[in-house]
């Protein structure tokens, strides 16, 4: 009999980490041990706190353990697995708290939050259908296609107020309502899992350890509009999701949860892969089904409506990841208790993934209209060495920079939109005082720019326009007419651009110049970074009372621009400083000053 | 981003055309199957050469031009042969406020490429990747599958000196 399991978190963060040599060490030093009939080990999907990996659950116990390495597996077998003593030294610490936790629950960054859409990742083995069915997997989709006719699931998820998960939050009822409505010899079920906000990887999370999720729900939505056929467009850089998606439909082909006449009834769907290639504008639905089609990736003007005419000119459906992963919920469930969670216009949680400068990063699902203070302070537990936050960034290229005056506002889809920034697909980066706002604009123009497909002029060139005078900015050439070109430029683009990549783009140089704008005049007026950050505007110096003339500084400058003899003070020769930083990482006395 | 072509010369064997051949087979008759081919023509030869594109236009019925169109378009496709060890710097959000610059100029700096190059014994190629989702161990770089996260600038000449 088993007594004991072994959770070992095989999620991209814990993988990279070294997760993959944990589990097989921990398998061979339990069959050394003779505990094979005793002890499984599950090669489970993310925990969600990445920033602590590899990270490693025993149950019963719950006993969670951090920064596991392959020379703890021993002493963890020998203590906790045959004596049954928990082996305090690597339980996870907490900062908030400043203590060790012994369990799961215990751990204030899962203490806030509520997992609908992670509920299985990390519980479950994500390689295999038995653990997702034990789960009540495929339960939602039995009691669909035996219970229910295809209006009534649509109407389950329209009162559920369930609405799109990849940003726009447009109400994911009113899609399979438009979708269904539209007769047609073939229709279409598409996954967006082509995750390519940076900062983002919730829909990797679930890909990950909740592949069954996706595939149910597919097959909800393609029973509720009338199709058989689905595709999911999954990003080449996700290898882990892909291998874990390819398992899945395997499974589901051989339990015939896919295929022909599923659970009996007569219902037929299958599901196809397909693989993105690089191409952020593929996010948007248009783009992504052209590129499904094999094409250029390019969007069209919207109408005609997927719904309408998407994939293969046949009407379509098109859903995020984490959308699909609440519907078979929703499903067992109920509407009304989804629609209990949440705000009066968002329902349910949002998983964001919570990264930047802060002392957990990882993935937090939390119920609609919890506050920005929450997420950092409580369950992202601060920003770590004691620096002063700045800004969060939601939405990614598409969103903006929340700054410190709204922390207490209540997350939603509205909400996001009144305070200039947006939901997006849920990254959220936290920026501490050492970030430049004017460099994370520059930063994500960067992006738009590269990103931009060059089919419509006002995306294509006023993007560049945007970058030039940013950067004008930068290198300290700027005048305080450019802030007014910025602003007009921007405005434009938003209301020509053909679609969301255009429209969203000039969104992060609006919210700074908002927000932040004395660190914009300080660039321009003063010709200063006061985060110490764009190149041309700092100067390095050193302050000859703390000195101690030491000369290591003088040693390690790449250019020799440090001159000075031992036991005096040094100085920099500014018109050779290329502003590297060595000197200041290297003395051991703060002598030397970034101005 | 405009793709330099290549001009290093091509070097593809019987065998590669053969297994190109085998795979455009399978899978021509599927819907919008050009993608998948030119994933799978990647795989095989590593790159995608015009000589590659052009055997994919014949067998597929495809304008050339349409092939080059889809191949410039996706950043995953390349035109020019990776190096022996591919390093990819992550330039994503998460990355970039935790300092992935450095760790990018470092390694530009080292090699003495710049993203996009490759040195000039074939050993290491380099560029900036998108976000790979492995935001809770930034800043992290790949050299080819094998990931390294949590970087300071120091670490950069003793991972490439393991290689």
């Amino acid at each position: 009999m088993i007594r004991s399991h072994v959770l070992i978190c095989s999620g991209e963060n814990c993988t990279s980490s070294g997760s993959e040599k944990l589990i097989s060490a921990m398998e061979s030093e339990i069959v050394k041990k003779g505990l094979a009939d005793e002890v499984k080990v599950i090669k489970a999907g993310c925990f969600d706190l990445c920033s602590s990996g590899p990270n490693m659950i025993i149950y019963p116990e719950g006993a969670f353990y951090s920064n596991v390495t392959v020379a703890d597996i021993s002493e963890i077998v020998e203590e906790h697995l045959i004596k049954g003593r928990v082996v305090k030294r690597l339980l996870h610490h907490d900062f908030t708290q400043e203590k060790t936790v012994s369990s799961l629950n215990e751990v204030p960054f899962y203490q806030k939050q509520l997992r609908i859409a992670l509920r299985n990742c990390g519980v479950i083995n994500p390689e295999d259908i038995d653990e997702y069915i034990a789960f009540d997997g495929y339960r939602a989709l039995g009691k669909v296609l035996t219970e229910m006719k295809p209006e009534e699931v649509i109407d389950v998820v329209l009162r559920s107020g369930l609405r799109g998960r990849g940003g726009a939050g447009f109400p994911t009822g009113r899609k399979w309502q438009l979708a269904r409505g539209n007769a047609a010899d073939q229709k279409y079920v598409c996954c967006n899992a082509d995750e390519g906000d940076p900062g983002a990887f919730m829909d990797r999370s679930v890909l990950e350890g909740d592949p069954h999720s996706v595939l149910e729900a597919m097959a909800i939505a393609g029973y509720a509009i009338g199709a058989t056929q689905g595709y999911i467009y999954v990003r080449a850089e996700y290898p882990i999701a892909i291998k874990r998606l390819r398992i899945a439909i395997d499974q589901a082909r051989d339990y015939n949860l896919l295929g022909k006449d599923i659970f009996g009834t007569g219902f037929e769907f299958d599901i196809e892969l397909r693989l993105g290639s690089g191409a952020f504008v593929c996010g948007e639905e248009t783009a992504l089904m052209t590129s499904i089609e094999g094409h250029r990736g390019e969007p069209h003007p919207r109408p005609p409506f997927p719904a309408v005419k998407g994939l293969f000119g046949k009407p379509t459906i098109l859903n995020n990841v984490e959308t699909y992963a609440n519907i078979a919920q929703i499903i067992l469930k109920g509407p009304e208790w989804f629609s209990s969670i949440g705000t009066e216009k968002s329902k349910g949680t949002k998983v964001f993934a919570l990264g930047g400068k802060i002392n957990h990063t990882g993935l937090v699902e939390i119920p609609m209209g919890t506050t920005l203070r929450e997420i950092i302070d409580d369950i992202g537990g601060g920003i770590p060495g004691g620096k002063k936050f700045k800004a969060a960034q939601t939405g990614g290229p598409s969103g903006g920079c929340i700054p410190p005056e709204h922390l207490d506002i209540k997350i939603d889809y509205d909400n996001l939109i009144s305070i200039g920034s947006m939901m997006g697909s849920g990254g959220l980066i936290v920026m501490d005082e050492d970030n430049c706002m004017v460099d994370i604009a520059r930063f994500f123009l960067d992006f738009t720019v590269d990103e931009s497909c060059g089919k419509c002029v006002p995306c294509r060139i006023g993007t560049r326009r945007l970058l030039e005078i940013l950067d004008k900015i930068i290198s300290g050439n700027g005048e305080m007419k450019d802030l007014d070109r910025l602003d007009e430029l921007c405005r434009y683009i938003k209301e020509n651009s053909l679609c969301g990549l255009g429209q969203t783009a000039p969104n992060p140089v609006l919210s700074t110049l908002h927000y932040f704008r004395d660190e914009y005049l300080a660039h321009v007026v003063d010709k200063r970074c006061p985060a110490g950050v764009c190149k041309s505007l700092i100067t390095y110096e050193i302050d000859p009372v703390k000195c101690t003339g030491c000369t290591l500084c003088a040693r390690n400058c790449p250019t020799n621009a440090i001159t000075g003899t031992v036991k005096n003070p040094h100085v920099i020769d500014k018109s050779k400083c290329i502003k590297c930083g060595v000197c200041q990482q290297k003395c051991r006395f703060s002598a030397v000053i970034k101005k | 981003m405009q793709k330099a072509q290549t001009t290093i010369p091509f070097k593809g064997t019987k065998e590669q055309e053969e297994k190109l051949k085998a795979v455009i087979t399978q899978l021509r008759d599927e819907k919008g199957a050009l993608m998948p081919i030119l994933q799978h023509a990647q795989d095989i030869y590593g790159y995608l050469p015009m000589e590659v594109q052009e055997v994919i236009s014949e067998e597929m019925d495809i304008p050339l031009e349409e092939v080059y169109g889809v191949v410039s378009f996706y950043t995953q496709f390349t035109l020019n042969p990776k190096g022996q060890y591919n390093i990819a710097v992550c330039l994503g959000t998460a990355c970039y406020v935790k300092g992935s610059k450095e760790i990018f100029d470092a390694i530009s700096d080292k090699l003495g490429i710049g993203p996009g190059g490759c040195t000039a014994d074939g050993k290491f190629s380099f560029e900036a990747c998108r976000c790979i989702g492995a935001c809770g161990l930034a800043p992290v770089m790949m050299i080819n599958d094998e990931v390294y996260g949590r970087l300071v600038k120091d670490d950069v000449g003793k991972i490439l000196d393991r290689y």
